[in-house]
């Protein structure tokens, strides 16, 4: 288990070094830079500002600067914000996107995986039908669409909760608009997986032998039919950590996501790259970490 | 993805505005006593004022801020030597007064000798000389160095050809300062209100480092200073008790909150988080007229939206028939109530309306619309051009939804007066800037240009032949001539008509469309006092006050 996890992270660096690359030429070769506005730049501001930001520098230069900064922690300094370091940044930024991103998927993982499990127990019902008709909607409206919704509602007509920023009580609708999809997904994915574990042997075998219901779904089909819903969760940690853009601008929380959309659309090629860095790093460490669960979770991984 | 974006953005957005009128006003549950008590002019307890500030701002370096959201804040916690009153009239900031020589070149302020820094230190001459150096200074990065540019060799020093202490502004003594200017500039002055003119506490820079504009570390002196910056979230500033005019300051907070996105903004709004918003989304405007006509201030702002032709290029290189015809064909009060229907005003020239310049417009501004259109056709047809020889160009914008929908709307007009087959492009801003300076691509593009100061030279020096932000390429001797010597006029009445003069020459020869005068439509809450349209939309708060509600 120690090798595999330790050649696993070793794996990770080349994957790491490709983004780096990547995203390091892709930025620089969209047209217009970060200093281009409508006024046109004194030609000596013009030189003193890429000398300031080391753009006069020959590209493999620039390159390598960047990846020993990055051995150092050090993103380089924004240029759009001139006041902050990337690093600061994303210090502040971070955790605005995962206290977010963190409550939903709880929320999501909480709500989905009971009402799947209900809906499956009671196939063909009632409920059952209405979970998945509710899911289906869930997963139809897209989160811009439920956002304006819950914020119509809740803050502007009944004034419940706040519309946005960063006081009490304002991390409600967020994480409801941010959970809802991916509720209406898990519930879907819990459901299917649950129906299929309950009729399988090991259950019926369980039943037979008199176990109540609640001991059998608990104890026994409970954690074979979790197994593609931790599978999912890998990408959607990542997903729903890095894919708050849309909430975080609707409810005006100063999240990464936003970070990355202005940085881009200003050339803030320093900006963009630590961004895309740092979810490269996230993303390759939740994938790493599911592989682990799974590995607890289910023993034919292990043992291979 | 961009396209399934915009649909369902839109969708929703329908969907709101719908769920919105339904019910009817907004303000559901809205103020019960009358706003402002019994005399309607009480004060409520609590003087903290929330505003939407746009974008965030990108630094609170008054030398290294170029746009608005920065300026939004720099006015609360900066005031140069002149300041402005709510409605944009100059009024004296830290100088009380000023005396100007004849020859307009020499300036005299004497300082208030009770202005302090925020944290108490004296406020002298001395600290503006710093200043004013930093400012032109090259290694400062300043974008708007040239604001500075009237003081004298202060282009020679952003050029890196002398060192900044040549700048003419000197340190009578404590309290006098004396600047000297290349040329008499009339509008000198409004340039001192401006965030270039802006004082900066040396001490402060030079402990702090990159990290002087952080609350805690940043000394300004304007009747308010910075105690938080949270970003893309807000910038909060407190009252300053070593303000000079202290006294009159009624609030005691401003929250200046980043509302990019302008729907999000106008929630916020309605759900009275914010007590005035920084704009309105315009594809609401129809919701708001109905629903938040009392809270809805429309004001001319000091910008003007046009189509720029690329004349170094053909079709429209020495075609000026043609480009007179393609502005003729346009109606632009379709453009103005029924395209966009946020107030903009038609406009027929390049200078908005300027108080002292008498605005010059194309000699047809005053036909109608009927008769612009059979010039069109007849000039279309002297051009060469006709139904069998339609002229075929590409009209390119940069991604926006206003942009889009006056563009199309442009479009069809060239197509039903003239026949004119007109194609589409869209840019992404950034590669749109670049393409246009360019000016291999391009043939009709879109343009705006909003004034740094209210003098018609801000519009007008931009299509000299020689400047940077000339994108039509335009080339007139005659025009460079009047500019400069505009420059260098003496006397203000020979001056603007000098200016008045170069700009009849521009819209003779039309290597621009004008289109209209931008505004600034926000909304208010009616329980804030003392706001006040202007010009150039700068709105110190240190004027405004929260009626009891």
């Amino acid at each position: 288990m120690f090798s595999y996890t330790v050649r696993r992270l070793l794996g990770a660096i080349p994957t790491l070094l490709i983004l780096i690359g990547l995203a390091f030429v892709l930025i620089r070769a969209a047209p217009g830079g970060p200093f281009d506005t409508e006024r046109s730049l004194q030609p000596e501001i013009e030189a003193n500002l890429s000398a300031a930001y080391h753009l006069d520098e020959p590209l493999y230069q620039q390159f390598g600067r960047y990846l020993w900064g990055l051995l150092r922690f050090d993103f380089g300094p924004s240029f759009q914000y001139r006041d902050y370091t990337v690093t600061e940044l994303i210090a502040a930024g971070f955790p605005v996107s995962l206290t977010l991103g963190a409550c939903a998927l709880v929320v999501a993982l909480l709500v989905g995986v009971t009402a799947g499990s209900v809906a499956a127990l009671r196939q063909n019902s009632f409920v059952d039908h209405g979970v998945m008709a509710v899911s289906m909607t869930g997963i139809s409206i897209p989160n811009f669409v439920m956002a304006p919704l819950l914020v119509l509602v809740f803050a502007v007509y009944l004034r419940w909760l706040p519309a946005g920023g960063l006081g009490e009580g304002n991390l409600v609708l967020p994480v409801i608009a941010l959970a809802l999809p991916q509720i209406a997904y898990l519930s879907r994915l819990t459901r299917g997986s649950m129906i299929e574990v309950l009729r399988s042997n090991f259950v019926r075998t369980a039943r037979a032998q008199g176990l109540p219901t609640w001991q059998v779904v608990v104890k026994h089909a409970m954690k074979p039919a979790l197994l593609p819903v931790v599978s999912y969760l890998g990408p959607a940690t990542a997903h729903i950590i890095t894919g708050s853009v849309v909430i975080e601008q609707i409810f005006g929380r100063p999240g990464l996501g936003r970070y990355f959309v202005t940085g881009a659309l200003n050339r803030d090629y320093t900006l963009v790259m630590g961004i895309v860095v740092f979810y490269g790093v996230l993303i390759i460490l939740f994938n790493f970490l599911v592989d682990l669960a799974y590995a607890w979770l289910d023993p034919k991984v292990r043992y291979r | 993805m961009n396209r399934t974006y915009g649909i369902w953005a839109m969708l929703g957005a329908a969907l709101v505005a719908s769920c919105g009128s339904g019910s009817g006003a907004g303000s559901a549950g809205g103020p019960v006593a009358p706003i402002g008590g019994a005399s309607g002019r009480e004060l409520a307890e609590a003087q903290v004022l929330h505003v939407g500030n746009g974008a965030e701002p990108q630094t609170l370096d008054p030398h290294r801020a170029e746009e608005t959201s920065s300026f939004g804040v720099l006015v609360d916690i900066y005031e140069g030597l002149v300041s402005e009153s709510p409605n944009g009239d100059l009024v004296p900031g830290v100088a009380s007064q000023w005396t100007i020589s004849d020859d307009g070149k020499t300036y005299v302020f004497n300082l208030r000798p009770e202005a302090r820094w925020s944290n108490g230190d004296p406020l002298t001459a001395h600290d503006f000389v710093f200043s004013f150096q930093r400012g032109v200074d090259p290694k400062t990065l300043s974008v708007y160095s040239y604001i500075l540019s009237p003081l004298l060799n202060a282009d020679d020093i952003t050029a890196g050809k002398r060192p900044r202490e040549e700048l003419g502004v000197r340190a009578i003594d404590d309290h006098t300062l004396e600047i000297e200017l290349a040329n008499p500039t009339p509008y000198f002055l409004g340039l001192l209100a401006h965030s270039m003119s802006y004082p900066v506490h040396r001490a402060a820079l030079e402990a702090h480092g990159d990290q002087w504009t952080r609350p805690g570390n940043l000394v300004g002196n304007g009747a308010f200073m910075l105690d938080e910056w949270v970003v893309q979230s807000h910038v909060k500033v407190v009252r300053n008790p070593y303000y000079w005019d202290n006294a009159s300051t009624k609030l005691d907070e401003v929250w200046l909150y980043a509302t990019e996105d302008l729907t999000a903004e106008l929630q916020r709004f309605r759900a009275l988080e914010l007590d005035m918003t920084y704009r309105l989304p315009a594809a609401q405007i129809g919701f708001i007229r109905e629903n938040l006509a009392d809270e809805l201030d429309i004001a001319p702002y000091l910008g003007s939206y046009y189509y720029g032709f690329n004349v170094t290029r053909p079709p429209f290189k020495d075609n000026p028939k043609l480009r007179r015809a393609l502005s003729l064909a346009v109606n632009r009060d379709v453009i103005t109530k029924q395209v966009l229907n946020l107030g903009q005003i038609s406009s027929y020239g390049l200078v908005p309306p300027i108080k002292g310049y008498m605005q010059q417009q194309m000699p047809e501004a005053t036909w109608t619309q009927e008769a612009r259109e059979a010039e069109a056709k007849r000039l279309y047809a002297e051009a060469g051009y006709g139904p069998d020889n339609p002229l075929r160009t590409q009209l390119m914008f940069n991604t926006g939804e206003d942009h889009r929908r006056v563009a199309v709307a442009i479009a069809s007009m060239w197509k039903q007066v003239l026949g004119v087959e007109a194609e589409l492009l869209n840019q992404e801003w950034k590669v749109f800037l670049d393409t246009r300076n360019q000016k291999r691509d391009t043939q009709v593009y879109r343009s705006g240009w909003i004034g740094d100061y209210t003098d018609p030279f801000t519009f007008l020096e931009i299509f000299r032949s020689t400047a940077g932000q000339n994108d039509t390429g335009y080339p007139n001797t005659e025009y460079d001539r009047l500019v400069a010597a505009s420059q260098s006029a003496l006397e203000p009445h020979a001056r603007i008509e000098l200016l008045q003069e170069a700009e009849s020459a521009l819209l003779a020869d039309m290597p621009i469309l004008p289109l209209y005068i931008y505004v600034t439509p926000r909304l208010v809450q009616p329980w804030v006092g003392g706001y006040e349209p202007n010009l150039l939309d700068h709105h110190r708060h240190q004027y405004m006050y929260v009626l009891k509600h």
